[in-house]
């Protein structure tokens, strides 16, 4: 690898766009991932738009509060959830900059507690997973499918097949689009990791300059961008 | 690898001549070579295994339409008693042969074969760059469409035989394991060889747009790139934005089948017994399906006219007339294709009014396609034409472009398209279009560029031979089939005898089937062409075309680096023949552009 990141079969003039190819590609990719969480959230407002009126409301499904069990207490959680990966959007624009001024102890600083927002949000959302899982002691009577025919029946929470809240297919959505996201945030954590170590070997001293950490960074911007969309379709409509 | 440039020492090139030095061996070469010569190979020669396969298919189906019931001893052969018991093509079979033969040629030959072959082969060439600009990442590709195109086909010999449901595999169908034998787990392989080819197309596609975007060489501004590369690189932002959906389409499917919820699957029976799916929509599917549907046939058919746009300048020894038309019509197309999906789900219960808007969008594709025809007829005209193979093909495109084209029109109006919907009207009309017009570039590009590829000249006799069977069959194979779509004889059934109101078309179907053949055997020289002169074949001139592009300032010989040395810088467009003034009827983009000439391409003053 050069100093100035190009491809190594790089011959022509300056590079055209003036930004490396890494950081073009990691772009695009974005782009392409945009659209498949696109194409989700499409899908979902089709479903919602299809049962406008017996889509559940989100506010009675999640009001759960670690500690403060049996208060009503509608998307607060969520809202803490999406506080804290915002937060560490904050700590990786902060890792970025500290990576332009060449400060590695910065950089390790703000990149742990990305990694830590990171980690806390993921861990919320098992949390809420769990919780919509399990359901509510009382219950819902729902119709199940036994040995063929078609019973009412009292169930607990959700799951691929039934929901306590209503239709299946919300949990359906529920869990594959947040789970799709969790599953974008998990990569970016370990991905942050990866890149904490490389800079705390001093690799990226090495090579002079911190763009691998402004390319992580991309990734992560986008995933929390993602989030807000996730949040505002899932919870607050 | 070459070693000519020994003692030609740059200093700018330092990196590169370094790169000279070591020997490659086999293994990088030419199985995990990364790079774009070979991988462009590589794709061509696995395109071209699978187009065969899905050739024969077509070639089994159409046996059995044409007549109906008849033993034929090889089927029993190569199928077996379950599919072919007697002879007689098994009709779950055919529903099996119908859907890879689709996914074959519209994913495997037309998709990943035209663009990994050309979009590897040219772009870096004729922008004038060492390579890719991840040459990793391009290996990947390949390798993904390899280990993809390897599923597919091993998911022909599970069994209960791969998926059946049609290329497009809707549900239910396609989401229930119990609605037919090829919904089961040859349905599992289609979606996972699916998947991965999706992750090739991607791959592919990041590399062609960064490359295009970012390694061109001194000179080579947007507005002097060869049209091949423009269409390339919508091709590949198409497939980018397209893609994507797929796989949530997919994935969507594969939690249907796999984890039991209901995305596709509403309150459904299968056998007199319920099943537990509640709320969800088959139509979900389709509209993100056709998301990525629609503009997957501009996938496959602009690299196919970038590839006239190209033959067919240098043939007529012309400039090619209107490039800007040219460009903006390809960038219409490609914006228009993401906003028509609608019009393959007329019939599916959509509001009139949205039908509607979806006929006005999908009719003005219309006005970008006639641009990009009459520019290559106006290209052609009083055109120097030498008729070589390539152009042959080349021309070939432009009318079947044509031809399938003012089908679309007929079918793009909703009112015509809910009689027409499902009929081989339907089937004559994208096979037309986009299968042939996309096949016959294809070959003109193959004929073109074959040179650059193996270094070594393509028979040409045998080339005319090739096209004359391949046009004159394929018209037989398809034009007929409009007038069994206006009778109303629906597609995908596995036979029409039971109706007596189709009797009198059998013959038809006796007619288009032997054209079928003829045409199929029409591609053995082809093969034989093909293979024959890769090592056989005349030694190919530097240039042989006498063209004007980058690809072929570089000498003969393939050299890791493609230039020897500095890379070209570019003075002109890439259209500058027959320039009046001018000691040949040609001037390469690389000479100079001498005092008060005006480049051709850029008529204000820029560089």
């Amino acid at each position: 690898m050069s100093a100035h990141s190009q491809p190594v079969n790089w011959g022509g003039n300056a590079s055209p766009l003036n930004v490396s190819y890494g950081k073009i590609f990691m772009w695009f990719f974005l782009i392409s991932d945009a659209l498949t969480f696109s194409s989700l959230l499409c899908a979902y407002g089709f479903m919602r738009h299809k049962y406008s009126e017996i889509w559940p409301i989100p506010g009675d499904v999640f009001h759960h509060f670690p500690f403060l069990h049996g208060v009503h207490l509608p998307l607060y959680y969520v809202g803490l959830m999406t506080f804290i990966l915002i937060m560490s959007s904050v700590t990786m624009v902060l890792a970025v900059e500290a990576g332009h001024r060449n400060d590695r102890r910065s950089v390790l600083i703000w990149m742990f507690w990305t990694i830590i927002g990171g980690l806390a949000f993921v861990g919320s959302q098992a949390w809420e997973w769990y919780n919509f899982i399990v359901g509510t002691e009382e219950g819902a009577m729902r119709e199940v499918l036994v040995n063929g025919t078609w019973v009412q029946e009292t169930i607990h929470g959700a799951n691929m097949r039934l929901n306590e809240y209503g239709l299946p297919v919300f949990a359906n959505f529920f869990f594959f689009i947040t789970g799709f996201h969790g599953f974008h945030v998990f990569s970016g954590v370990c991905i942050n990791i990866v890149i904490f170590i490389m800079v705390y070997n001093r690799v990226m001293e090495k090579r002079g300059h911190y763009e691998m950490v402004e390319k992580v960074g991309l990734y992560w911007h986008f995933v929390d961008l993602v989030w807000v969309f996730v949040f505002t379709f899932f919870y607050l409509l | 690898m070459s070693m000519e440039n020994h003692g030609h020492h740059d200093h700018h090139e330092a990196h590169h001549d370094h790169h000279e030095h070591h020997e490659e061996s086999f293994i990088t070469k030419y199985v995990f070579s990364q790079d774009h010569k070979m991988i462009a190979r590589q794709f061509l020669i696995t395109a071209t295994v699978m187009a065969v396969i899905g050739m024969l298919m077509s070639i089994i189906f159409r046996l059995q339409l044409a007549w109906p019931g008849e033993k034929f001893g090889f089927i029993n052969w190569m199928l077996g008693d379950k599919w072919g018991k007697d002879g007689i093509l098994d009709s779950n079979m055919y529903l099996a042969l119908v859907t890879i033969h689709g996914t074959i040629m519209v994913f495997f030959l037309l998709t990943g074969g035209l663009s990994g072959t050309f979009s590897n082969l040219l772009i870096p060439y004729q922008i004038g760059a060492r390579d890719m600009a991840s040459g990793f990442m391009n290996m990947l590709s390949y390798w993904f469409f390899f280990v993809s195109s390897f599923i597919l086909v091993a998911s022909c010999y599970v069994e209960d035989g791969p998926a059946s449901s049609g290329w497009t595999v809707y549900p239910p169908l396609s989401a229930l394991p119990q609605a037919m034998p090829g919904s089961g787990l040859g349905t599992t392989l289609w979606l996972v060889s699916m998947t991965l080819f999706v992750v090739s197309a991607l791959l592919g596609g990041l590399n062609y747009i960064i490359t295009v975007l970012n390694l061109r060489t001194e000179g080579m501004s947007m507005r002097r790139l060869p049209l091949t590369i423009w269409a390339f690189l919508v091709t590949a932002v198409l497939g980018l934005l397209s893609f994507p959906v797929l796989v949530g389409a997919v994935v969507l499917l594969i939690m249907d089948r796999s984890l039991g919820t209901s995305f596709y699957l509403s309150d459904i029976y299968i056998g007199g017994q319920a099943l537990h799916y509640t709320g969800g929509s088959p139509v979900l599917y389709q509209h993100l399906f056709w998301f990525l549907g629609h503009p997957e046939v501009y996938i496959i058919i602009l690299p196919a006219l970038g590839i006239a746009s190209e033959v067919i300048a240098v043939n007529s020894r012309k400039p090619i007339f209107g490039y800007k038309a040219m460009v903006g019509s390809i960038l219409t197309i490609g914006f228009l294709s993401f906003i028509v999906w609608g019009h393959h789900m007329f019939v599916t219960g959509m509001n009139p009014f949205l039908g509607s808007i979806f006929v006005f969008t999908t009719l003005l594709i219309a006005i970008p396609s006639a641009v990009k025809a009459f520019n290559y007829i106006t290209t052609l005209w009083q055109g120097n034409i030498r008729f070589t193979p390539g152009m042959l093909f080349a021309i070939g495109l432009v009318s079947t472009f044509v031809s399938g084209g003012v089908t679309g029109i007929i079918l793009a109006d909703s009112t015509l398209d809910i009689p027409l919907h499902d009929t081989y009207f339907v089937v004559a009309h994208f096979h037309i279009v986009m299968g042939l017009s996309a096949v016959l570039g294809m070959f003109a590009g193959v004929y073109h560029w074959f040179p650059k590829m193996f270094l070594r000249m393509m028979n040409k006799k045998l080339g005319y031979l090739h096209f004359w069977l391949t046009f004159v069959c394929a018209y037989g194979v398809f034009f007929p089939q409009h007038f069994l779509g206006l009778a109303g004889v629906p597609r995908r059934y596995y036979t029409n005898t039971e109706f007596p109101l189709f009797d009198n078309l059998g013959d038809m179907n006796v007619m288009i089937t032997w054209f079928a053949i003829v045409g199929a055997l029409a591609q053995v020289l082809f093969l034989f062409n093909f293979f024959y002169s890769i090592f056989r074949g005349d030694r190919a001139p530097d240039n042989p075309w006498n063209s004007n592009t980058l690809e072929w300032t570089n000498g003969v010989g393939h050299n890791h680096g493609n230039w020897i040395g500095k890379l070209p810088v570019v003075h002109r467009w890439a259209y500058d023949y027959s320039k009046p003034g001018k000691e040949h009827d040609f001037v390469p983009q690389t000479v100079p552009l001498e005092d008060g000439e005006k480049d051709g391409g850029v008529t204000d003053d820029h560089h």
